[in-house]
């Protein structure tokens, strides 16, 4: 399987309030609401941490099966990405920057 | 929508400041007749203080910010600003003038993704516009700023208030903003200068007039819907308070006052001594305010319009009183359905000490009631 990298799009605003994470698109008035294992994806989706360490930091987190939360964390990534609201990768940020650059 | 009622809600329960309005200078480069702020500058924040208070705010669970003025252009860090807001996630909305808007700088806002853009439009007619701005060729400018903004998908939205001057330009303004893709908002509301300085009232429109724009349906759709008979509060309105100043938004001025709202001058702290947390949680001045509900007020409670009034507390402590009514909402509100408020009937009593009191017949009523 090959590696991916999750990144919160751009254009967005989002605060975390509760245990919630309220997420809202500059010039759309739609508002998205995450419940806190999907807040903790979305914390972690920095574009430089593999997705598959968010399924294992939930593993340690949760008590939830590998192959379940591979699963669960696939779907909403997904979901997330056909929204807009996450950028899915297949190398990290920067790793391109530093091949522009000629950077080891 | 419903999302955004729940997320109001929560963030009452949980005690968040959902959304800011920070006045980053009060200099500007128009002189509006009707403006309530003194443009001197008397100390404004520094870029890092404003750095910090951003990310103060962004701890405390601010999402919604407004950056205005003053005009928030005139600071050479604007860009520096609204940069770093976005950085902290905010949603950033921008109030402004627009008059120094350009391509470039639309483009910048566009790719900092800012949310929405409010801009003050007075008039379509350039001699209406820029004797209120008093800034010659304002309103050339404003307009072809709206068209750089919208040619980057940015949301404009054009704020129109209505003052003496420009008391029949309402419609066409609408028709202007629908021409330029924009939203179109209506304000006939002049508040009295953060000083206490209350000239600036006289510019307000009179009774009559604000009749007549209540009863034009282009500004406020359903007109019958709009002037309906007030509904009496019930339990739950009485326990009700009137919006989110103090409870879930606040002001912060350009010296870095915190204020339950601009409108709303009631000084709770300053962001140079204390951290905004602290003030918003523990300031005595934000905790008495949001502590008020509908039944606490001895003369709106028992007032016909106290359950749909949009009574704004701050108005009220402009006038002495920021439990008592607000002349400017009874007005409204009166004028809306041709039923007297309590405040209304209170003021007439005082005014006429030891005689018969005769209840006036009311000017107008749209549904024929009282």
């Amino acid at each position: 399987m090959s590696e991916h990298f999750v990144a919160r799009a751009p254009a967005l605003a989002y605060r975390m309030i509760g245990g919630e994470t309220i997420i809202m698109v500059a010039g759309d008035a739609t508002l998205f609401s995450l419940d806190e294992v999907a807040s903790f994806i979305w914390q972690r989706a920095d574009g430089r941490t593999p997705l598959r360490s968010i399924v294992e930091a939930i593993c340690e987190e949760y008590d939830v099966a590998p192959a379940v939360a591979r699963h669960d964390a696939e779907e909403f990534v997904a979901s997330l990405a056909g929204r807009g609201l996450l950028v899915i990768r297949s190398h990290g940020a920067g790793e391109e920057d530093r091949k522009v650059m000629g950077k080891p | 929508m419903r999302l955004m009622e729940e997320l109001k809600s929560k963030a009452l329960s949980l005690g968040v400041p959902l959304s800011a309005h920070l006045d980053v200078t009060y200099r500007c480069n128009e002189r509006c007749d009707h403006c309530y702020l003194d443009h001197d500058d008397k100390g404004e924040l520094t870029t890092p203080e404003i750095f910090a208070l951003l990310e103060q705010m962004a701890e405390a669970g601010v999402l919604f910010l407004t950056l205005s003025g003053g005009e928030p252009l005139v600071r050479r860090d604007i860009f520096d600003i609204i940069a770093r807001a976005r950085e902290l996630t905010f949603n950033v909305k921008l109030k402004t003038n627009a008059v120094m808007i350009r391509e470039e700088q639309a483009k910048r806002l566009k790719a900092l993704g800012v949310d929405g853009i409010q801009i003050s439009v007075y008039s379509h007619r350039s001699e209406v516009h820029d004797a209120i701005t008093r800034l010659p060729g304002s309103l050339k400018r404003t307009l072809a700023a709206i068209r750089f903004l919208r040619s980057q998908g940015l949301k404009v939205m054009i704020a129109n208030v209505l003052m003496r001057d420009n008391l029949q330009d309402g419609v066409e303004v609408q028709r202007l903003a629908g021409e330029l893709d924009a939203k179109y908002t209506l304000d006939p509301t002049i508040t009295p200068m953060m000083n206490g300085d209350t000239s600036v009232l006289r510019l307000r429109i009179d009774s009559l007039d604000l009749a007549q724009v209540f009863r034009t349906p282009e500004l406020v759709g359903n007109v019958e819907e709009f002037c309906a008979p007030p509904e009496p509060a019930d339990e739950d309105a009485m326990d009700s308070f009137p919006c989110g100043a103090g409870h879930t938004s606040c002001y912060i001025s350009p010296y870095g006052e915190v204020y339950p709202c601009v409108q709303f001058p009631l000084p709770c702290g300053n962001v140079r001594r204390e951290k905004f947390i602290d003030i918003w949680k523990n300031s005595a001045e934000m905790n008495e305010v949001r502590s008020i509900r509908l039944r606490d007020l001895p003369t709106c409670s028992t007032c016909a319009h106290g359950g749909t009034c949009t009574r704004c507390p701050g108005l009220a402590y402009m006038e002495g009183n920021m439990r008592g009514p607000s002349s400017a909402d009874c007005e409204r509100s009166f004028v809306r359905t041709g039923i007297m408020t309590a405040g209304m009937r209170a003021k007439q009593t005082r005014a006429m000490p030891g005689l018969v009191q005769i209840v006036a017949a009311p000017v107008m009523s749209a549904s024929g009631a009282v």
